[in-house]
């Protein structure tokens, strides 16, 4: 089974080269003429002003970890697909497998409707 | 097979160790990424196939993704050099835990561990290969762990609520 | 016939790469051209049509045109990160591909091998896996250029996709509940033997369409880019190559992201109506042909990315994550609720999923998706203006008459 990585291995390497070929030999042949202006970043053409590195809304902590709760969940949704019908919990057969699930669910989607009841999905 | 779980596993201390000296944050947390990629194929190479992928889904690819936004967020510069001294108490204490963990590391290498958490080699492979890698991990997953699983979304309905209420305060 | 094993198994495995690499190179710079022609022809002009016969060579003039053009590395950049963050776009994109089977298994004097680049034990969760790191890019792009449109560019887009990502992943869990299996090779196989899922699983398809526009930063959702309100978005102080890189990555992506939609959903190399491709004995014939199927449907896929491209408005922001958090989110959840209590309605022990349960699905989903696309519309289009419309013109016609 571990064989079946030995082609990705050797597609990462082809990939992470190309990669760097296409950054390291277009720097090569690239002219490079800086002048002041064109050095300066691009602000539709005004004069820049104040730093970029400003601080941004905390919505987007928040999605952040929105994210990575749901992706859990989805992780662990993936490996109960694929074997729910083989399952058997508390005697119920399948039924016990979904049922398991469900409570799983359901748990989060109380906190999906707190976060939304919360305004924290609201963009405006 | 022995030389690659040494690559991987030399890339992920180096990786690791590169983490901890940068001065820069977004470049300590690029490194941990790296880290946490070689763990995931040294999981590869243990046969914990889904662990890998779950490895990169959710630590390299959501939870790194929180760290960077956050390290924007709060618009972390590169530490000044008289920012961190040489010898702060929680250096101290890293040290001393750090110190810790290798000792125990070595006790546990030269322990050899009882018969009845030893699988024969070759095991885990097998089942892997007439079940599949996913499946030969949900059943016991979701049928003799049943309680901690559903235990799990209670902690992440903590999670999502803690969340909230740290980034809404005012609210 | 058995499968070929030993070190003809990594020669050949060489092979391969460089083939699908290369073809992945070759439809990518093809595909530059015919969205520029697509783009033209919707908007009634000719487009590039000077660079060989119709153009052909634009995408090669291109290429060269980005590898010799001045490079502009930003001094107040972050150097390092610069020079990373186009990497990091392009590597993941053209890992995910590595897993979609593209033919049935061609025979080889020293054994079968699989039209797939690695045929992964965890399979589908390896494109979801690596599709994720496809966020640093961004991020890393906004942040190190140092320009304000760039990190509301990078922000936005890595906001975009973990969002998306999420409707994508759900969708996907409906398709494994249906196959019981993660790999492609298997999903692809069931629905060879029943029918194409896009029909049990049409709302998933429709989902998953969906989040496939958002994480590959089409039209209607290339906000991280949006032309005219953050000039280029997060590759505003690219040039060059670099530039391109971002280019390639993004076009890598929506072939993956095509393939993944015709092996989910439509059977993957699977001819329909017949059942001779998809039985031993391989033959390089068979071979042949199912690649040019799944090739076919797979560039329909990327057809419709133009397509929608020059039919569909950008959404706004708050649009964007509405649509994201608080309608697909729900409905793949349910979906997939709704998905396994019919699984286990449908099948009775012992009887494997066919032809009739597809059919009832089917159905059951013509039912669902009317409704569904009844809230989502809002009456705004299949009741708003449009009906409005048919309503005046009724009247009017009433009028005439009396």
């Amino acid at each position: 089974m571990l064989e079946s990585y030995v082609p990705l291995l050797m597609l990462m390497v082809l990939v992470i080269v190309s990669a760097a070929a296409m950054v390291g030999l277009s720097h090569l042949f690239s002219a490079s003429r800086p002048t002041a202006v064109k050095s300066q970043p691009y602000e539709s053409g005004i004069p820049p002003f104040g730093t970029a590195r400003e601080r941004f809304e905390v919505k987007f902590y928040l999605v952040a970890v929105l994210f990575i709760v749901f992706d859990i969940e989805v992780v662990f949704m993936m490996p109960w697909a694929v074997t729910f019908r083989q399952l058997d919990i508390l005697g119920l057969g399948v039924l016990g497998g979904l049922l398991e699930m469900a409570a799983f669910v359901v748990v989060l989607v109380v906190g999906y409707v707190y976060v939304w009841k919360r305004g924290a999905l609201e963009w405006t | 097979m022995t030389f690659a779980f040494w690559f991987f596993a030399g890339a992920a201390i180096l990786a690791s160790f590169l983490c901890i000296t940068r001065r820069s944050p977004v470049s300590s947390a690029l490194w941990l990424i790296t880290t946490l990629f070689n763990v995931a194929a040294l999981f590869v190479l243990l046969d914990a196939h889904f662990l890998a992928a779950v490895q990169v889904l959710v630590y390299a690819g959501a939870i790194m993704v929180l760290f960077l936004f956050v390290i924007m967020l709060l618009n972390l510069g590169d530490a000044a050099p008289g920012e961190n001294p040489r010898w702060s108490p929680s250096r101290v204490v890293g040290f001393l835990a750090g110190l810790g963990l290798l000792a125990e590391l070595l006790v546990l290498r030269s322990a050899v561990p009882p018969d009845a958490i030893r699988l024969p080699p070759g095991v885990v492979a097998g089942e892997m290969a007439g079940h599949g890698a996913v499946q030969s991990l949900a059943v016991p997953l979701f049928q003799a762990y049943l309680v901690p699983f559903e235990i799990t979304s209670l902690m992440l309905l903590a999670a999502i609520v803690g969340a909230v209420v740290l980034a809404k305060r005012r609210l | 016939m058995k499968w070929v094993t030993g070190s003809a198994f990594v020669y050949l495995s060489a092979v391969k790469i460089l083939a699908v690499f290369g073809l992945l190179m070759l439809i990518i710079a093809f595909w530059t051209l015919v969205e520029r022609r697509g783009a033209a022809f919707i908007q009634n002009r000719l487009g590039p049509n000077r660079v060989g016969p119709g153009g052909l060579f634009q995408p090669v003039a291109d290429g060269l045109k980005n590898f010799f053009k001045e490079e502009t590395l930003p001094p107040f950049a972050d150097r390092a990160l610069f020079v990373l963050a186009p990497m990091m776009a392009f590597i993941p994109a053209f890992l995910t591909f590595s897993v979609v089977p593209f033919a049935s298994p061609l025979p080889t004097p020293w054994g079968l091998v699989r039209m797939q680049v690695a045929d992964l034990p965890i399979g589908f969760l390896f494109i979801l896996a690596i599709s994720s790191l496809g966020v640093y890019g961004f991020v890393l792009a906004g942040w190190s250029a140092n320009n304000k449109y760039a990190l509301l560019g990078g922000l936005r887009g890595s906001a975009q996709l973990v969002s998306y990502e999420i409707a994508m992943g759900l969708s996907a869990v409906a398709v494994l509940v249906f196959a019981g299996d993660i790999s492609l090779n298997v999903i692809v196989a069931r629905q060879q033997a029943s029918v194409w899922f896009v029909l049990p699983l049409f709302l998933a398809f429709f989902l998953f369409l969906v989040a496939a526009f958002a994480e590959t930063n089409r039209l209607p959702f290339d906000l991280p880019e949006a032309e005219s309100e953050l000039v280029a978005g997060y590759h505003t102080e690219y040039s060059a190559m670099k530039f391109a890189m971002f280019y390639l990555a993004e076009y890598s992506n929506m072939v993956t992201a095509s393939g993944l939609l015709v092996c989910l959903f439509f059977g993957g190399w699977d001819i329909p109506f017949t059942s001779w491709d998809n039985t031993a004995p391989w033959t390089v014939w068979k071979t042949l042909a199912t690649f040019v199927a799944f090739w076919a449907k797979t560039l329909f896929f990327l057809l419709l990315y133009v397509w929608v491209r020059w039919t569909v408005p950008r959404f706004r922001f708050d649009q964007l994550m509405d649509l994201g958090w608080k309608v697909l989110l729900p409905t793949a959840l349910g979906y997939v609720i709704f998905i396994a209590l019919a699984t286990w309605a449908l099948e009775v022990p012992g009887h494997e999923f066919g032809v009739r349960e597809g059919l009832i699905l089917a159905a059951a989903n013509v039912v669902l998706g009317y409704f569904f696309f009844r809230v989502l519309d809002r009456n705004r289009v299949l009741g708003g203006p449009a009906n409005r419309g048919r309503k005046l013109w009724r009247a009017s016609a009433a009028r005439r008459r009396s």
